[in-house]
């Protein structure tokens, strides 16, 4: 699997090569290196120090389900207008892998600047590429004395030679090395030294090129740099949690992993040491959730996280949340594929699953982080809405979004107070007198729960997967059971109301609607401009940011004569499901499909949309 | 002689009707529903244990949690202690559903009611690995060898050389032996016992009762209807016939201090967690439950030669429980204030520091 594999446009956001006047912050730098070689490293240095000159930012790593050896690429697009989808065409590339040199070569776009290391260049076939040679393996030499850490070191060394073909300022460098290495002060030394190495001899033997430049400007000043998993963790953290189970799997592992980093920071008492979480590394899926579960029904807020592989294990145990309507969260950042699939690409492919996971009738409210705010906002949110319907909740992220780089303005801090539902105290049973469990008192199909420990002689009721009463005793009477179904209905369109609203943007004179999701919503907004500039199409935009939806959705597919619905998966998994909410729109409803595994482009979108439309056009 | 404070005849004293606990509650509130179970179910005798034992050692109803996964057993969570909150949830997940619930509400008393194919076959990862966590459950296992609710199947326990009812089929596996296999994970308190011999059941419930972590108690329970024919080695009369006690066992609750006399060299006294008492009456076997080597061996040898031992097998209060190793707050996670989980926003700020 090589990125060289996808078809290259030949155009990106804006046409460089087409350009004799230097292009100003607008590149894409895509490096190619071997995995556990400690490249991230290096990119994140050379992403950082380019957010450090107010350029806007993002990185996109493209790795491999493996712990060492094989290629992997990472993408920094620098884009002045803050666009931070993936572009397919690196503008510059850095060919450091012998594995993969031959396609990378190959797939550069003609003009691209490519620097090679030496003992590699023997590759370079093309004369349409500004190629530079840098003896890496020499010059990691003299910086580094022991041999052992050379191939690590060796890629901070491109850093600095970028530095000076980009006009990189190397204290952002030098800056982005010591936050990089803030713990190790031996390593940010060596790798200071590393990149000021590259960068002299760069500036000693290469060219200067005027073609893309990187300027100072001042554009993110106040963001941010982070990965959604990151801001998850930080959302469940700051949402409350109280028992996190998971079990580990790419891509979530990291979302669980920072949770336990920040519970223990800030939810440890620094004097007696004692914890207001638990957290526990299940024996596999089935035991995540069935004791996120069983944690949810005797009162915690309880999440875990995971990704398809298991989801599926989750399976039954969701059902019996969704039935006996206990409290849960299941954070899916979503990988390519069935099976184990593509473990380190991205795809949304759980949306149908995940929506109606379990046997029998089930449907689960989905959360659609869009952002790194909303993967914050989301997680912490999850929660008390787990809690106010009592039933299980998704929230759906993604690779792309969860371990990839993206800037963000720094989170609101005035989240939703914490909401623990319709729970009765023994206070509130002294005063109502009954209790029935499933009695849907208020009319919005959730009912009133009592938490085991109450002290109340009527407290106590029997949880169970199969059919009850209002009452909860057992139940196998048909009118039982098809009452419950139906609120358990009611309580699902409660759910529309409280679930976060749609963003809806509104172009003049548009009639067509595009209708998007999650980690697409980048390469939507910049394929919006793209298909007005180039093909003079106007576009709404209408991004979900809930299942099920509310009104508002409704009413932009029936307000447009088509809407195109951009996902990324194979099979137009939530276009499908918006089909069934609005049947009499079905027909209008149009996919732009994207399931390759890399991050969703505009060009994709653009693509998609000009085709569609041509196609529907009479002739 | 050595001064103990070991019981006369307290736990095994039938308590009259209407005669209340240390609680002042009567045996009534510790009872549920009717039974739906087939007449003479093992299992209905193991509950009438349960409800004496709970009520016995004076447990506060309002602050147990019953939980069970799928079958026979886990019906039975309904028909005792009522005025508890139950969950039966799914088959062979109870286990570690008992764990969440553990974590969520660690003042509550956790019992967790299984079945052989619910824990040795489906449930047997989740088993093991809640045993290895040292969560605090009193694990239940009704033992009848076979699927009595999907009508009679083989189940894991079942031994080699049963035969299946109307005959023929003859099960050539090795059973798994629950006991053994807590034992292996670190469970410090392994009991077996009978259905059919309450007073024992019910002394070892108490002792689990104590106990500060998991216990397992794995209880041969007859299926009346499936496994209760010639040829099984789970039916009433073969496992009244072959019952072999390894003690006679006695319980001293913590909060009954009486001052007896006994002998050291034919009876041996085990402290629990909250300060009561087992003691182990010498009988045929000389056998110490605090030795886990002799334990595994004790029931190595008793599986192959196909003996039923019953009595405390092994008993160690060495391994910290789980919600002590997470060193949990005291109070219950599930109902702490918002104060005290969402820390305040200052702390963001300083986090996103880290990103900018």
């Amino acid at each position: 699997m090589s990125i060289a594999m996808e078809p290259r446009t030949h155009r990106g956001a804006v046409g460089v090569e087409a350009s004799a006047k230097p292009v100003v912050n607008d590149l894409v730098v895509t490096v190619a290196t071997s995995n556990g070689t400690g490249s991230q490293s290096a990119n994140l240095i050379l992403m950082r120090a380019i957010f450090g000159m107010g350029i806007p930012v993002s990185g996109k790593n493209m790795f491999p389900s493996n712990i060492q050896g094989l290629p992997t690429w990472f993408t920094v697009r620098a884009n002045a207008e803050g666009w931070t989808a993936r572009r397919r065409d690196a503008d510059v590339f850095v060919a450091m892998n012998v594995e993969s040199v031959a396609e990378d070569v190959a797939s550069l776009r003609p003009g691209a600047i490519l620097v090679i290391t030496k003992s590699l260049a023997s590759y370079v076939n093309r004369d349409d590429l500004k190629v530079h040679v840098v003896p890496f393996d020499e010059l990691v030499v003299p910086v580094c004395k022991d041999a052992r850490l050379r191939k690590m070191v060796v890629n901070i060394l491109y850093v600095g030679v970028l530095a000076h073909l980009l006009d990189i300022e190397m204290d952002e460098v030098k800056n982005a090395i010591a936050k990089q290495f803030a713990k190790k002060g031996s390593a940010a030394k060596l790798n200071t030294d590393a990149a000021v190495a590259g960068f002299e001899w760069a500036r000693e033997h290469l060219p200067k090129q005027n073609q893309l430049v990187l300027r100072r400007t001042n554009s993110t000043a106040g963001q941010i740099i982070i990965e959604g998993n990151q801001a998850s963790a930080l959302g469940l953290m700051f949402g409350g949690i109280t028992v996190l189970a998971w079990y580990p799997i790419t891509p979530s592992s990291s979302l669980c992993e920072a949770c336990i980093d920040y519970l223990e920071e800030y939810r440890r008492d620094p004097e007696t040491g004692k914890a207001t979480y638990a957290v526990i590394q299940a024996e596999d899926e089935l035991a995540s959730i069935a004791m996120v579960v069983g944690a949810g029904w005797a009162g915690a807020r309880a999440a875990t996280a995971t990704a398809g592989p298991g989801i599926s294990l989750m399976s039954e145990i969701a059902g019996l949340a969704y039935f006996a309507e206990i409290p849960a969260v299941i954070i899916d950042v979503q990988r390519m594929g069935p099976s184990t699939g593509l473990p380190t690409r991205t795809c949304q492919g759980d949306i149908w699953k995940a929506y109606n996971l379990s046997h029998g009738d089930c449907k689960h409210p989905m959360l659609l982080p869009g952002n790194m705010a909303e993967c914050f906002e989301f997680a912490a949110e999850s929660l008390n809405l787990a809690e106010r319907l009592q039933t299980l909740v998704f929230v759906m992220t993604d690779l792309d979004l969860g371990m990839n780089s993206w800037m963000s303005q720094p989170f609101e801090p005035n989240l939703k107070p914490i909401d623990r539902g319709k729970v009765l105290s023994d206070e509130d049973l002294a005063r109502v007198g009954e209790f029935a469990r499933y009695k849907d008192i208020d009319g919005d199909g959730i009912c009133y729960r009592t938490l085991p420990g109450s002290k109340h002689p009527n407290s106590a009721y029997f949880t169970r997967g199969t059919g009850h009463t209002e009452a909860a005793t057992y139940s196998e009477k048909p009118g039982d059971w098809a009452g419950n179904l139906d609120r358990l209905t009611r309580k699902f369109d409660t759910a529309r109301k409280l679930l976060p609203r749609p963003i809806i943007k509104l172009a003049k004179g548009a009639k067509l609607g595009i209708i998007a999701f999650g980690s697409s919503d980048p390469a939507v907004e910049e394929a919006r401009v793209l298909l007005v500039a180039e093909e003079g199409i106007s576009t709404d935009y209408c991004r979900l940011r809930a299942l099920p939806i509310g009104s508002e959705v409704r009413e932009f597919i029936a307000s447009h004569a088509v809407v195109y619905v951009v996902e990324q998966n194979r099979d137009a998994q939530c276009a499908s499901i918006l089909r069934l909410e609005c049947p009499e729109q079905a027909t209008l409803i149009r996919s732009i499909l994207h399931y390759n595994g890399l991050p969703i482009d505009a060009r994709s979108i653009v693509e998609g949309i000009t085709l569609g439309e041509k196609r529907s056009r009479p002739s | 002689m050595t001064s103990a404070t070991i019981p006369s005849e307290i736990s095994e004293a039938p308590r009259k009707v209407g005669q209340s606990n240390r609680l002042n509650l009567e045996l009534k509130a510790y009872k549920g529903g009717e039974s739906t179970l087939c007449s003479g179910c093992g299992h209905d005798a193991i509950t009438s244990a349960i409800i004496k034992a709970f009520f016995e050692y004076g447990v506060e109803p309002s602050t147990v949690a019953k939980l069970s996964g799928i079958g026979c057993s886990a019906k039975t969570t309904a028909y005792f202690l009522s005025r508890s909150h139950g969950f039966n949830g799914v088959h062979g997940r109870m286990a570690a559903m008992a764990v969440g619930s553990k974590l969520a509400n660690r003042k509550l008393v956790h019992i967790g009611v299984s079945g052989d194919g619910d824990t040795a076959s489906i449930g047997l990862g989740n088993f093991l690995h809640m045993v290895r966590r040292n969560v605090p459950v009193l694990y239940l296992i009704e033992n009848n060898g076979c699927y009595g609710l999907t009508k009679g199947q083989f189940s894991a326990t079942a031994d080699k050389g049963s035969i299946k009812k109307g005959g023929g089929i003859v099960n050539q596996m090795t059973p798994i032996d629950c006991c053994a296999l807590a034992i292996e994970m670190g469970c410090g308190y392994v009991a077996r016992s009978f259905s059919g011999d309450p007073k024992q059941v019910v002394a070892l419930l108490k002792g689990a009762l104590a106990h500060g972590g998991t216990a397992v108690v794995d209880i041969v329970s007859p299926c009346v209807t499936f496994n209760n024919h010639e040829g099984s080695t789970k039916s009433y009369p073969y496992a009244k016939a072959h019952e072999d006690p390894l003690h006679e066992l006695g319980f001293v609750p913590f909060f009954e201090e009486i001052r007896v006399d006994y002998d050291p060299g034919t009876t041996t006294v085990v402290k629990l967690a909250d300060g009561s008492l087992i003691t182990l009456k010498k009988l045929a076997h000389d056998y110490d439950p605090t030795n886990r080597s002799q334990a595994l061996d004790l029931l190595n040898q008793s599986s192959v030669a196909q003996q039923f031992l019953t009595g405390l097998i092994y008993f160690d209060q060495s391994t910290p429980a789980l919600d002590e190793q997470l060193n949990l707050v005291p109070e219950p996670l599930a109902t702490l204030p918002e104060a005290r989980i969402r820390p305040p926003a200052s702390a963001l700020g300083a986090i996103l520091e880290r990103f900018r």
